[in-house]
């Protein structure tokens, strides 16, 4: 396939490809960290993970209005603003959930999964009400548009290494908070043993429901980087939730390096065959072997050694 | 096809012999009535089969999404379905009688279409329904509708290969879109090379299919072909397929939610669409689908379609200031909802020139019904049940409208089964 391109143009597209998996690499990392936290530390599997993203992108969409009418002379600078704003909305969201309906439901993880879906309907209805059935538009200030060039053929956009400088910041805050603070020895400590925890004088309710705002906000943070590369609308997040899920499976559920390893490997693989084969081929290619894997090793790629 | 219309013309001529003479007294009557204007056809002469019709009202059905995925799509169809209601009646109604609706929700949901068009048709005994979107959404109607004997007015443009006794396709089939565009591609812009891109459905892949043919005949080259699922946002890797094989046009029928990430990334890749190299021409993105991508990122492709709101003349100047007075000002107008607009309309046509509100005889009056008033200019009913209409190409705009840039000459002859597709 490769015949009469010149070896010039054939690196080139081999450097964009190599940034296309990146980026994929990095988009997969941001909608999957927030699950993996809150179905790695707690075993909760959160359906309404989609819908907790497109809020944060609703809530750039509402962002983006505001600075529009208000303050255009600050227009540049309003996504950072948004991505704040989304994940504080997540996050007080998420506990909200937590405390009137998640808590209720430990140890059922069927149950916590119906639940959640219907949240998720829930809320999907909820911003077709508010915002209407068709997806907005989310504008994006200049600057953030087009892309770079480095040579003739190679051009990186800048959206996606936007994305990238996001999800790298986002997953190095998260590893600090989970692996170098109090706050995270405490969440571990639930994860791995909670009556011991809470006989040590650990607050496990205050930290379940911290973790799950937690996850809720990272991915409202996904959702309003994702209007930079997606679309906006009341069913948009439905488009994530499978990846995502796919992502976090394969990595071992407790283990998020093993969330990060496996949205590397996926997005590689995915990325990859895309160029060489169709779409829908590169996908069904991507599941089988994501099958096969698990089928090999059902605890995901790094599973955590504990005892039950 | 062929069975579906063997079976349905046994029907329909089983119930003629005693409707002729109905239809005779009934002809007669209305010539005596047109002096009288205000003339109203009793009841039993034009409702011989148990529709929902009384001395002053007529009962019909609108079936689309309006929750769920699709309602995106689907409630534009409906706002313009309502609007030609209210203005059908404001002119007197259809054979003197006002029309009411049942509204229906499908959901986007298939199962739930045919169990609602069952209602609709059982139940409220509908004269007509105006409805479905998706081909998947007609598909389950259609063995409902045609086990009834219901009358479905279907405002997409779609892929073809269908033609039942019960509908009236309003909108484009492929052939229709497809062909005129790339004449015009190869024309008007020089192309050579094409390169066809799409969602993994149905709709995509006939349409890709016609295209390649007619480019094949044409004697100019496809260098690739791709589909990708519906809902897919990541085209990075084909977007580097693309500016390696350099094709002169990128042939696009991506629909939903993968249009936004799709051309909000070919813009980021650095592709600039007003530079025309490669020209973008897209059959699925219409002025309802901007809004949601954002006229930045699509300014300069081309769409092919029978409609633009943009569209100069004096009936689509009227529909869109009554749409906007209607449903707000900041509505757009797409291809679908003003092919839903003429459902109606087309419906009234066939009815009074039957005289009847009975399914047959509607179907046996619709072929060569002209509707003159319809937004996108004059259009005529095939004998397939498909529209006659003109294709034309819009020039996307920042603000997100199309500039026509070019309409066939002719009227296009619908042509559901184009050859070697049977």
């Amino acid at each position: 396939m490769f015949d009469g391109y010149t070896s010039s143009e054939l690196m080139s597209i081999f450097a964009m490809q190599g940034f296309a998996g990146l980026s994929l690499f990095s988009v997969f990392v941001l909608m999957a960290l927030g699950l993996a936290i809150i179905f790695g530390q707690m075993g909760v599997i959160n359906m309404a993970h989609g819908e907790f993203m497109i809020l944060g992108a609703y809530t750039t969409y509402l962002t983006s209005g505001l600075f529009e009418s208000y303050l255009p002379g600050l227009f540049g600078g309003y996504f950072f603003i948004a991505m704040i704003l989304a994940f504080l909305v997540c996050a007080a969201l998420g506990a909200f959930v937590e405390w009137a309906m998640v808590r209720h439901l430990y140890r059922r993880p069927l149950d916590t999964l119906l639940a959640t879906w219907g949240l998720s309907l829930i809320l999907q209805q909820a911003y077709r009400s508010i915002f209407g059935a068709r997806e907005v538009g989310v504008t994006l200030p200049d600057w953030m548009l087009g892309s770079i060039q480095v040579t003739d053929m190679v051009d990186l956009p800048i959206n996606g290494l936007f994305v990238m400088i996001i999800a790298l910041s986002i997953a190095l805050g998260v590893y600090f908070l989970m692996y170098r603070s109090g706050w995270g020895k405490k969440v571990r400590a639930v994860v791995q043993n909670r009556p011991m925890a809470e006989a040590v004088g650990i607050n496990s309710a205050g930290v379940d429901r911290a973790t799950f705002a937690l996850g809720c906000g990272i991915a409202g943070i996904a959702g309003a980087a994702f209007t930079m590369i997606g679309s906006t609308g009341p069913s948009s997040g439905q488009a994530y939730i499978v990846d995502t899920f796919l992502v976090v499976v394969f990595g071992g559920a407790q283990s998020l390096i093993g969330t990060i390893i496996s949205a590397f490997g996926i997005s590689q693989a995915q990325s990859t065959m895309e160029f060489f084969l169709s779409g829908s081929m590169a996908k069904v290619l991507t599941l089988l072997v994501v099958v096969g894997i698990l089928m090999l090793r059902p605890e995901g790629l790094m599973a955590l050694k504990i005892r039950r | 096809m062929g069975t579906t219309d063997i079976t349905a013309c046994g029907r329909s001529l089983g119930k003629e012999t005693g409707l002729r003479k109905k239809l005779m007294t009934l002809a007669a009557s209305i010539m005596l009535a047109t002096s009288a204007q205000a003339a109203t056809p009793p009841t039993a002469e034009v409702n011989t089969t148990g529709l929902a019709v009384t001395d002053d009202t007529v009962k019909v059905g609108i079936l689309h999404s309006i929750t769920g995925t699709m309602s995106i799509s689907e409630i534009g169809s409906v706002q313009a379905e309502k609007l030609a209601i209210e203005q059908i009646n404001a002119a007197g109604g259809v054979l003197g009688r006002q029309v009411e609706f049942v509204q229906e929700d499908g959901a986007s949901d298939w199962p739930t279409f045919a169990e609602k068009s069952r209602k609709l048709l059982r139940q409220d005994n509908v004269a007509a329904i105006f409805g479905a979107w998706t081909s998947a959404s007609r598909k389950a109607i259609l063995p409902v509708i045609e086990q009834y004997n219901g009358m479905l007015y279907y405002p997409t443009f779609y892929e073809g290969l269908e033609q039942s006794p019960n509908v009236i396709y309003t909108g484009q089939e492929a052939t229709q879109q497809i062909l005129a565009s790339i004449d015009w591609a190869a024309e008007e812009k020089g192309a050579k090379t094409f390169y066809l891109l799409g969602s993994d459905y149905i709709w995509p892949r006939t349409s890709n299919k016609i295209a390649r043919k007619h480019i094949d005949k044409l004697g100019l080259k496809v260098v690739g072909e791709e589909y990708y699922p519906l809902g897919h946002t990541q085209f990075n890797s084909v977007i580097n397929k693309i500016k390696l094989r350099k094709p002169d046009v990128i042939f696009a029928s991506v629909v939903g939610g993968s249009n936004v990430a799709f051309y909000k990334q070919m813009k980021a890749a650095g592709i600039d669409f007003t530079k025309e190299s490669p020209l973008l021409l897209t059959i699925s993105v219409t002025e309802d689908e901007i809004r949601g991508i954002g006229g930045e990122n699509v300014e300069g492709i081309y769409a092919s379609m029978k409609y633009f709101q943009s569209l100069d003349n004096d009936n689509n100047k009227e529909f869109v200031a009554a749409f906007k007075e209607a449903w707000g000002d900041d509505m757009v107008i797409g291809d679908v909802t003003q092919a839903a607009y003429l459902g109606p309309w087309l419906w009234k046509a066939a009815v009074e020139k039957a005289g009847s509100f009975d399914i047959d005889k509607i179907r046996e009056a619709s072929p060569g019904i002209e509707f003159t008033k319809a937004p996108e200019g004059y259009v005529r009913i095939h004998e397939n049940h498909h529209l006659w209409s003109k294709t034309r190409i819009g020039h996307a705009q920042r603000n997100g409208q199309y500039k026509v840039v070019y309409e066939t000459e002719d009227l296009m002859e619908p042509d559901p089964f184009p050859e070697g597709y049977q």
